[in-house]
């Protein structure tokens, strides 16, 4: 998942080379890969990710043509990792995300996941996802994911009803759902459904409905977003023009509390913020990565990457992006890298909102003074706490900003 | 056409026959400092290379808002008919809030400009200038500005002018500050039209202080006018009104840089330094004579500028007090009508109630301490002082709404302005509506031509504080001016309303106000804050109280969720930049107890306009 807007940061060189701070204590860090497929058979209304339909590409940038576009990425970070003087590290995990990745064929898919293995190795039981959508799937397409190596799909579902769907632009029938994840099922995938919240016109039990139907496929993992009107999507344009109704945080926040009671009820337990999954082992370990701080790189137009504090992103567009590894040039945009105070504050932010918790040893003096106040509101777990650890309470994941706040001042 | 003067007149051996002193008299807007720009160039005492617009005008503030705050003097060289003359400009403040400045501005002068607009008319502000300067007997001369200005009615204009001062439309001379055109035709008029100035040269020095500014290198720089005698280097003078003397470091005349000279006669008009620090030694309006000599009677006119409209000046950030105080001492040298003490708020902390001559004056003192110092302020509510009678019959003056006494009181007085409004005549209804919810009681009304008007209003200062001359421009669509000066006072019937935020006073928004105004004020300020405050994690009630009654309530839900819920890699950079801001404007935030208030919260308390409507609550 990439947003469409790119953060403004310094040039980065057309090697690709990563500044030395890169490499320190990498062999400890975990590495995983991102691959950004920028696809979509259409443009949801609400989404602002770097995502293109058919018809708007040609070329290098073409559906046809990505995979090969893609595979270059690969063996271009490949190359430059060990002109960084990164070690060699297997990769932890792989996640292909969009866009709709299943829009492109199964075999384009286990292409690039081939490459990539082939550049450095997979650790045994590696977790391999591919986000789906349940009307570009098949029983054969989800067979051939499998035996390629994938060993996950996560389905766009967003909502069991059709008004709601409409809203989103989401063109899937959602009856198609429960037929796509039985067949997952079958194959050996395991399975996780999207889920969002607060759309426009949703009513509580509309929202109930999308839950309730949502937990009665038995997936091993559940994630719910609140729905975020994002700058120059169409569903914010027509939110200004009164068209739709604007969206409520409260709304968000009932919400959010009935979907963790029902979660929780079916026997799923939250481990970030936003997600939930049957047993600790179906936690989405990719994202776990994203929220420890371990190494990644993103391939793909937009795509992002971090590595031992360097964050940098690709140029947004599929054209661009091809052009630049055409010429054996690195596809990045920009990069930061970060001093030691932003990426502590990076830490808090982002550990913060995973069930493990943060430990409170870490925190500066200050921070651990808040804390005392951040349980007197009850926003952390007081057990927790005494035992060192800091992890929220459900009113606190309501409030994660405001806790991440208390801590950085 | 007059060429440049060739020898210009020398200081101290001027004859005042030939010495001719004016001010220019203009509303803000109508081309005062261009004009003076303009005839700077055209007599050559500023060079071309040097120009800046408006010259004068020396405070950044002052440049940007287009306006004068601090007047100056420029000694300028003209030639008529062979003979070199010597010409003083004597640059007035231009609003409302220093009258008593531009009295003693015109006070030192024989004649003056009046400068109009050609495309808007006199204003009252300045119609209340030219009155002051007729009182001093002063020779008017009317100009229309602006008459390359497509909008320019200079018939309809040159009419107004003559009925006012009383004299033949087309002696209204047509000039264009911007061009050029008529400032020559000006110069030859001030020459020819206005008396020189007359005095005893073997009397005792007088001088008057037109004028006086604190420079950072020099100290205090005076600006006189000699009335009688003259004034010598290296002589010690004497303040009148204080009888301190001073040692006479400089003396010399601005053309326009300071250019020291042998002294000053009678008529001129220049600068004396003597090395003092502080302004209040060196008031506008006492006189100046010297200590071997001194003069038995001091000039009419002088008296101390009194403060009508005080605030408090607190610091955002607590650390920031000495700053504060030191900005304040320091902003005092220059500023003779600043005074403030030291005052405490338990919602705001340390800080200084300050008092001004009105709200510009409080706005421009503002924005200097906050640009010039880097300091972060709030200001209070402004607020007029009362005369409250206890039933004891002992009298307190309050000027903070928090030092109201709480005990029986038997009256309170509270300080009266006459008014004067000039508007077109359509606007008639509208003026009077305002100014009868603003307590105002009609003094009069005359027709200055047939589609403008004059309305005189006796008004509660407290009621035109606030709000009252933007409502003035916008229910006049901006054709509307404003002039006011102290009235007297008078017995009304005030509370004074209280806010609470979850029951706690914030004594930074208590006011005085009418008993019949309180419950609208009370519904406004808690409507306005209920928009302002951000949601808390828990809920605010807000209240509005007259002692222990509440007359109105709002409240702010407690915030649910502040929460991203999406935060994957691509998140957050973009994410980390959003906390930096929060973080940010968190520093923009004020503790009051438990709730955090912004800064725009006590700003908001300045105006009385409705808050936004139907702002969705995050």
């Amino acid at each position: 998942m990439t947003p469409s807007a790119l953060p403004l940061g310094d040039p980065a060189p057309a090697d690709g080379i990563l500044p030395a701070q890169a490499a320190v204590g990498a062999a400890d860090r975990k590495f995983s890969l991102y691959a950004h497929i920028p696809f979509c058979a259409v443009r949801c209304g609400y989404c602002d990710f770097n995502t293109y339909t058919a018809t708007e590409l040609g070329g290098g940038a073409s559906q046809d043509a990505y995979a090969e576009t893609a595979v270059r990425e690969v063996e271009f970070a490949a190359r430059a990792m060990v002109a960084s003087g990164l070690p060699a590290r297997k990769l932890s995990t792989v996640f292909f995300g969009g866009g709709t990745p299943t829009l492109l064929p199964a075999g384009d898919l286990t292409r690039i996941l081939g490459a990539a293995v082939a550049q450095w190795g997979l650790e045994d039981g590696a977790e391999v996802t591919t986000e789906a959508n349940p009307d570009s799937v098949t029983k054969e397409s989800l067979q051939e994911l499998y035996d390629g190596g994938f060993t996950r799909v996560s389905f766009g579902m967003q909502s069991a009803v059709p008004h709601v769907l409409k809203v989103l632009d989401r063109t899937h029938n959602p009856d198609r759902v429960p037929q796509a994840v039985a067949w997952a099922r079958e194959v050996g995938l395991n399975v996780s459904v999207d889920l969002i919240y607060g759309t426009p016109g949703e009513s509580v039990a509309d929202w109930e409905t999308s839950v309730r139907t949502a937990l009665s496929y038995e997936p091993d993992h559940i994630s719910a977003y609140s729905l975020i009107v994002e700058e120059g999507t169409k569903l914010a344009a027509q939110i200004r023009r009164g068209q739709v109704p604007n969206i409520d945080d409260d709304d968000h926040a009932l919400k959010y509390e009935l979907a963790d009671a029902l979660f929780t009820e079916a026997g799923l337990s939250w481990y970030e913020v936003s997600n939930w999954s049957r047993t600790p082992e179906d936690a989405c370990q990719h994202n776990l990565a994203y929220w420890r701080g371990d190494d990644w790189w993103g391939i793909g137009p937009g795509a992002h990457s971090h590595v031992g504090g360097v964050r940098w992103w690709n140029v947004k567009h599929p054209t661009a992006y091809a052009n630049r590894l055409d010429k054996g040039e690195s596809p990045a945009a920009g990069r930061e890298t970060l001093d030691a105070d932003t990426r502590a504050m990076e830490r808090i932010m982002l550990t913060s909102r995973l069930s493990e918790g943060m430990a409170i040893n870490t925190l500066s003096p200050e921070a651990r003074k808040a804390v005392a106040g951040l349980i007197a509101q009850e926003l952390v777990e007081p057990l927790k706490a005494f035992a060192g650890t800091l992890v929220l309470t459900l009113k606190g994941r309501l409030l994660g900003d405001a806790v991440t706040r208390a801590l950085l001042d | 056409m007059s060429p440049m003067a060739r020898t210009a007149p020398v200081p101290a051996a001027t004859d005042p026959a030939i010495i001719r002193n004016f001010c220019i008299i203009a509303h803000i807007d109508h081309g005062k400092s261009t004009l003076a720009d303009r005839m700077l160039q055209l007599t050559g005492v500023v060079k071309q290379r040097d120009m800046k617009a408006q010259y004068l005008d020396r405070m950044d503030i002052e440049r940007e808002r287009g306006i004068t705050i601090k007047s100056q003097a420029v000694r300028i060289p003209w030639e008529v008919d062979g003979t070199a003359y010597c010409l003083n400009m004597i640059d007035t403040p231009g609003h409302v809030d220093f009258t008593y400045e531009v009295s003693r501005s015109l006070a030192a002068c024989e004649g003056a400009i009046l400068l109009v607009d050609a495309a808007q008319g006199i204003e009252a502000q300045t119609l209340a200038n030219l009155y002051l300067a007729m009182e001093n007997n002063l020779t008017i001369i009317p100009v229309l500005n602006k008459i390359d200005l497509p909008a320019a009615q200079p018939e309809k204009y040159a009419l107004e002018l003559a009925n006012l001062i009383g004299g033949k439309p087309e002696d209204v001379l047509m000039v264009s500050g911007k061009t050029g055109v008529g400032v020559e035709a000006l110069l030859d008029l001030i020459v020819r039209e206005l008396p020189a100035p007359v005095g005893d040269p073997n009397a005792p020095a007088r001088a008057m202080i037109f004028d006086s500014v604190y420079d950072t290198y020099r100290g205090v720089v005076t600006y006189v006018r000699v009335i009688d005698g003259s004034l010598s280097p290296r002589e010690k003078i004497q303040m009148m009104s204080t009888r301190a003397t001073h040692e006479l470091l400089e003396i010399g005349v601005s053309a326009p840089e300071p250019t020291p000279s042998k002294g000053l006669g009678v008529g001129e008009v220049g600068y004396l330094i003597t090395g003092v620090k502080d302004v209040r030694l060196s008031k506008v309006g006492d006189t100046v004579t010297t200590f071997s000599k001194p003069a038995s009677e001091a000039l009419a006119g002088y008296h101390d500028a009194k403060p009508m409209v005080f605030s408090g000046l607190y610091p955002m950030d607590g650390t920031d007090y000495p700053v504060l105080r030191d900005a304040l001492e320091k902003l005092m040298l220059n500023d003779a009508a600043l005074i403030y003490e030291p005052e405490t708020s338990a919602a705001l902390g340390f800080g200084f109630r300050v008092g001004f001559l009105g709200l510009l004056h409080l706005e421009i003192t503002r924005e200097r301490l906050e640009r010039e110092h880097n300091l972060d302020l709030i200001s209070t509510a402004p607020n007029v002082e009362y005369e409250v009678t206890l039933e004891d019959k002992k009298v307190v003056h309050v000027t903070n709404p928090s030092e109201y006494p709480s005990g029986k009181i038997a009256e309170v007085r509270e300080p009266m302005v006459a008014a004067t409004i000039l508007a077109p005549t359509e606007f008639v209804g509208a003026i009077m509506e305002l100014c009868q919810t603003r307590r105002g009681i009609l003094g009069g009304m005359d027709y200055l031509s047939e589609d403008r008007v004059e309305i005189r209003y006796r008004l509660p200062l407290a009621e035109i504080v606030f709000d009252f001359f933007d409502i003035l421009k916008s229910k006049t669509r901006g054709y509307g001016s404003l002039d006011w000066k102290a009235d007297g006072d008078q017995v009304a019937d005030l509370v004074k309303v209280d806010i609470l935020l979850q029951g706690e006073q914030v004594d930074a928004f208590s006011a005085i106000t009418h008993r019949d105004k309180a419950y609208s004020y009370g519904v406004m300020m808690t409507g306005k804050l209920r928009e302002l405050i951000p949601r808390q994690q828990f809920e605010v009630p807000i209240q509005a109280a007259i002692g222990a009654r509440i007359i109105a309530r709002e409240s702010i839900r407690a915030i649910r969720k502040d929460v991203l819920a999406k935060c994957y890699g691509g998140d957050i950079s973009r994410k980390r930049k959003l906390l930096e801001k929060q973080k940010e404007g968190k520093k923009r935030m004020k503790m009051v107890g438990r709730v955090e208030v912004p800064q725009e919260a006590f700003i908001a308390a300045l105006t009385t306009a409705e808050a936004p409507k139907d702002k969705s609550k995050k």
